[in-house]
């Protein structure tokens, strides 16, 4: 009898002991497999502190003899940098604001306005997000000739500011706001604006921060259509277009182009640990994903 | 006229109440929706048809347009460039799908709850997802550059040079596939990790009392409840790869010879290095068929393996 209960004891901790076991090698295996992963990053943020004739050593090296903070200085001298940084900035920023201001109006409309025909002209909303940018680059481009906005600020920011996406994120939002609170507001004699601003705005703000920060992420890494649309790149170019244009001229200072790509990774990834928990909500904002 | 409702009553049936109260929201509707409805028309729906229009003619950047009908679609057809573009765009897809939704789901079965600093993966992986394209290239033609970081590490570990990845067609594509999949595949990671997450914990540990081992509660309990969040991942993977543009643009320009082109590059190519509109215009409603016919093969197919509750 007690030699049966220890038996099963004895099993019980042995396979206690070999689950632990297998848990401390399947923690240390993801830990080289998040090192692998994180290597070119790593490897890239070192480069970018090397002195110019150790990028290249044998065997490899994490960081150089020195760590030359003064690249990041250099990479602004050799590229006018600080352009491209204040065009990205207030691109993505102006871009943002449009999104975010066009969107939840037409969200409010779609959530809380009876109107006639409003489940088809939602149905046609989404629909507009089948169509690939690629497919539009064309005829946009056509456009901007008319208009006469090839290389100019405008023509990065509105072209792609009005998307179904942020419409469809904040409609389902504003769809969770209670109904009784918007009723009770109405018989108070509040019209939709009141409603909007009032109720609306306030209770969305979590929602309006990921929408904006993943607008701001789109716009900030956007390439192909800045690519298309601006001829002035030292005036009007963008960080993406920038380090295009930097590697092209320059492209033997590895070390001066791992630290402009280090720092325009900053927002990104400051964004990512910020976002963390609303990650998830965010991955519908935008068609992020094999890009 | 007796039937004229404009005057106002003492009595208002709760049906004209109603009638008026929508009759104020259209006015407000067409407030509130206005400047989205102008901007998609304008910047979304009239360059959809412009760009019908402009692949049924010879439209160069500069100078006279004439109307060639499907002549444009035809030379496509014709062009032994485009069909190998067409091709280099399905191996590349047929490669990083696949590879991309195996790693991504992988890793979400492995990186479970119980695994201790779970948000760091969640973040890690993110990171290149949402960092600009252009520098994540950037970093990762550093890596494949000879004395790069490969070529450094098999030198001194196998003393052997490593070929050089990206000037050779046999292995240019491969490695746009390999940099894309690094970058890409957080996003399916999250949205896996997130649906493994809805799972019920006691069906996991009722199959584990009835002796399934991990692997078969993963094929037979989680992979079942998690076919919606497959569907949706594999569907706008397959999507967003056929336009598949900045890796091999940044990283081989489409080369060797045309072994990395594909049809964005293409497009991109025609119209802003040869100037053809009309071309670049009909190219790209090929990719918006494509891209239509595989989401409407997906939809058909979801009934066979996709569960919703």
């Amino acid at each position: 009898m007690t030699d049966a209960l220890t038996l099963a004891r004895r099993r019980a901790a042995g396979r206690r002991r070999g689950a632990g076991l297998r848990s401390v090698i399947s923690h240390f295996l993801l830990v080289a497999v998040a090192l692998l992963f994180a290597a070119p990053l790593l490897y890239a943020l070192g480069t970018s502190f090397k002195p110019s004739d150790e990028v290249f050593t044998r065997p490899p090296t994490l960081v150089g003899s020195e760590l030359r903070f003064e690249n990041y200085i250099d990479a602004f001298r050799f590229a006018p940098f600080g352009q491209y940084f204040f065009n990205s900035l207030l691109v993505a920023i102006t871009g943002t604001a449009v999104v975010v201001a066009v969107s939840s109006l037409s969200a409010f409309a779609f959530a809380r306005l009876r109107f006639r025909g409003r489940e088809l002209l939602f149905v046609l909303f989404l629909g507009t997000l089948m169509v690939p940018q690629e497919v539009l680059i064309v005829p946009m481009y056509w456009l901007m000739q008319t208009l006469g906005w090839v290389d100019s600020y405008q023509a990065l920011i509105l072209p792609f500011a009005f998307t179904a996406f942020g419409t469809f994120l904040l409609r389902q939002f504003f769809l969770t706001v209670p109904a009784e609170l918007v009723d009770s507001a109405r018989v108070d004699g509040a019209g939709p604006f009141t409603i909007f601003f009032r109720i609306m705005l306030p209770l969305s703000r979590a929602a309006l921060a990921v929408l904006s920060m993943f607008t701001f992420i789109a716009f900030w890494g956007s390439f192909l259509w800045p690519l298309i649309v601006i001829d002035t790149i030292d005036v009007k170019g963008t960080v993406p277009l920038g380090l295009t244009s930097f590697m092209a001229q320059q492209g033997t200072e590895w070390n001066l182009m791992m630290a402009a790509s280090m720092l325009a990774m900053v927002p990104s990834v400051v964004l990512v640990v910020l976002l963390q928990k609303n990650l998830v909500r965010g991955l519908l904002t935008t068609g992020f994903g094999g890009r | 006229m007796a039937i004229d409702t404009s005057a106002p009553s003492p009595t208002v049936s709760p049906t004209l109440r109603v009638g008026r109260r929508l009759r104020d929201d259209r006015r407000y509707a067409l407030i509130f929706l206005g400047p989205s409805v102008l901007g998609l028309a304008l910047f979304t729906l009239f360059p959809t048809v412009m760009a019908l229009v402009m692949s049924l003619f010879n439209w160069p950047v500069f100078g006279n347009r004439t109307f060639v009908g499907l002549g444009n679609y035809a030379r496509l057809l014709g062009d032994p460039i485009f069909r190998q573009v067409v091709l280099n765009t399905c191996l590349f897809v047929v490669l990083y799908v696949p590879l991309n939704v195996v790693v991504s789901l992988g890793l979400a079965a492995w990186v479970s709850p119980k695994i201790k600093g779970r948000s760091v993966f969640r973040i890690l992986f993110f990171i290149p997802v949402m960092a600009p394209i252009v520098a994540n290239a950037m970093v990762w033609r550093l890596m494949y550059q000879p004395g790069g970081l490969l070529d450094s590490v098999s030198q001194s570990v196998f003393g052997v040079a490593t070929p050089s990845f990206l000037a050779s067609s046999a292995t240019a594509m491969l490695a746009i596939v390999v940099m894309s999949v690094w970058q890409g595949f957080g996003y399916n990671f999250l949205v896996f990790s997130t649906a493994m997450d809805q799972v019920p914990q006691e069906q996991l540990e009722a199959a584990a009392i009835d002796g399934a081992n991990g692997i078969q509660r993963f094929r037979y309990v989680t992979l079942p409840m998690i076919t919606p969040s497959i569907f949706f991942a594999t569907t706008l993977t397959l999507i967003t790869s056929f336009q598949v543009f900045a890796q091999p643009f940044l990283l081989t320009t489409g080369g060797p010879g045309n072994a990395t082109q594909t049809l964005v590059l293409f497009v991109y190519n025609e119209g802003w290095r040869f100037l053809h509109m009309g071309l670049a215009a009909a190219a790209g409603w090929v990719l918006f068929v494509i891209i239509m016919g595989i989401t409407a093969i997906q939809f058909l197919g979801q009934k066979r393996w996709v569960h919703y509750d």
